[in-house]
């Protein structure tokens, strides 16, 4: 009972992720300039990421292959800030010029 | 699940490659190739628990570490080193 | 004193966690590379408040916490506009104030704003933070401060 209902919450966790994880490919192809597909790319790196690598944790169960997953997870959430930083900043010193909705200038 | 999950990662990374092929930025090519890497991190370990090979996440927590210093490294070395009238064009 | 010893703590749970083998001969290897790890981190003076912020480590739980929180909502929002398409998006860029006083405070701020789809910070000059969003509303929501209050908040 109790090992088929995390059997479903995993499934539901994997598939979920699949889900956000296609639709941050899909912002990343589709939207107009660079800054706004680094919104797409967060999505991917944040969500996603987190609910693949828990609904494998809720396979893997107790074990020492949880703990990995968990460092996995800690980190890419620990890095992918720092090369989202890193990536804007080199842009911005490269003379990218961010494109601005004309309703929002200030 | 396991299956359907680690295709989906393989269509993402094929569109990381569409996007890093189309640029038109460095900065959009580099984007696509980080994203190109986490994904990589995540493929590893499904196909690991796919195929019952549960070593195969030391070499996704390897993949993870040289993934996120290859990028800061070229990001370094694109930030200091090309003139700036190119706007980012390459 | 009580870096070492809490940068030690940490790498032997990495060891431990990673080795899955407890014979003595690994356990014996893996207590020489802590120790020589942790001695190579002194002699480099990397190890200070900074890179253990111990100080911090009481309330940054419920702040990562709330900060879990905001991180779906806006991953709903972002995701949203994703399949509704160009039409839906208006990308904005803003100079916001900090309020936090030392610089790890301004590093938690910067990676949470970051970290939350739909908003990076783009660069850090003074007491002000540049953020790129993508739309109106979420720089509006940043404007409110709750981030930075709560950010400020861990500093005391």
């Amino acid at each position: 009972m109790l090992a088929g209902m995390v059997t479903v919450l995993s499934s539901a966790c994997l598939f979920l992720g699949a889900f956000l994880l296609i639709s941050g490919a899909v912002g990343v192809l589709r939207f107009p300039d660079f800054f706004t597909r680094m919104h797409a790319a967060g999505v991917t790196e944040t969500l996603a990421t987190t609910l693949i690598l828990l609904g494998l944790m809720l396979l893997a169960g107790w074990s020492i292959l949880s703990f990995k997953l968990l460092l996995i997870l800690l980190f890419i959430l620990i890095t992918s800030p720092v090369a989202s930083h890193a990536l804007t900043k080199a842009a911005l010193h490269g003379n990218l010029q961010p494109l601005v909705d004309e309703n929002n200038e200030q | 699940m396991l299956v359907a999950s680690a295709v989906a990662i393989l269509v993402v990374m094929v569109m990381a490659i569409v996007r890093a092929l189309l640029g038109p930025t460095i900065y959009d090519r580099i984007l696509a190739v980080n994203l190109f890497g986490t994904k990589t991190v995540l493929l590893i370990a499904v196909i690991g628990f796919l195929f019952g090979r549960p070593d195969f996440l030391d070499i996704a927590l390897v993949y993870a570490l040289i993934n996120f210093i290859s990028i800061v490294g070229v990001l370094r070395y694109f930030e200091y080193s090309r003139s700036d009238e190119e706007g980012g064009r390459l | 004193m009580k870096h070492c010893l809490s940068l030690a703590f940490v790498l032997m749970v990495l060891w431990l966690g990673n080795s899955g083998y407890y014979s003595p001969l690994l356990l014996s290897l893996g207590a020489f590379s802590v120790v020589f790890a942790v001695w190579v981190s002194h002699r480099m003076d990397v190890v200070d408040h900074e890179s253990q912020p111990l100080h911090l480590s009481g309330h940054i739980s419920f702040f990562y916490c709330w900060l879990v929180g905001k991180i779906i909502l806006s991953n709903i929002d972002v995701v949203k506009r994703i399949w509704l398409g160009n039409k839906s998006i208006s990308p904005c860029v803003a100079r916001l104030p900090l309020s936090q006083k030392t610089d790890m405070g301004k590093v938690i701020y910067a990676n949470s704003i970051t970290l939350t789809p739909g908003t990076v910070s783009m660069d850090i000059e003074g007491a002000t933070v540049l953020v790129h969003a993508l739309t109106a509303e979420n720089i509006a929501e940043l404007k409110d401060g709750e981030m930075n209050r709560r950010v400020a908040d861990l500093e005391l």
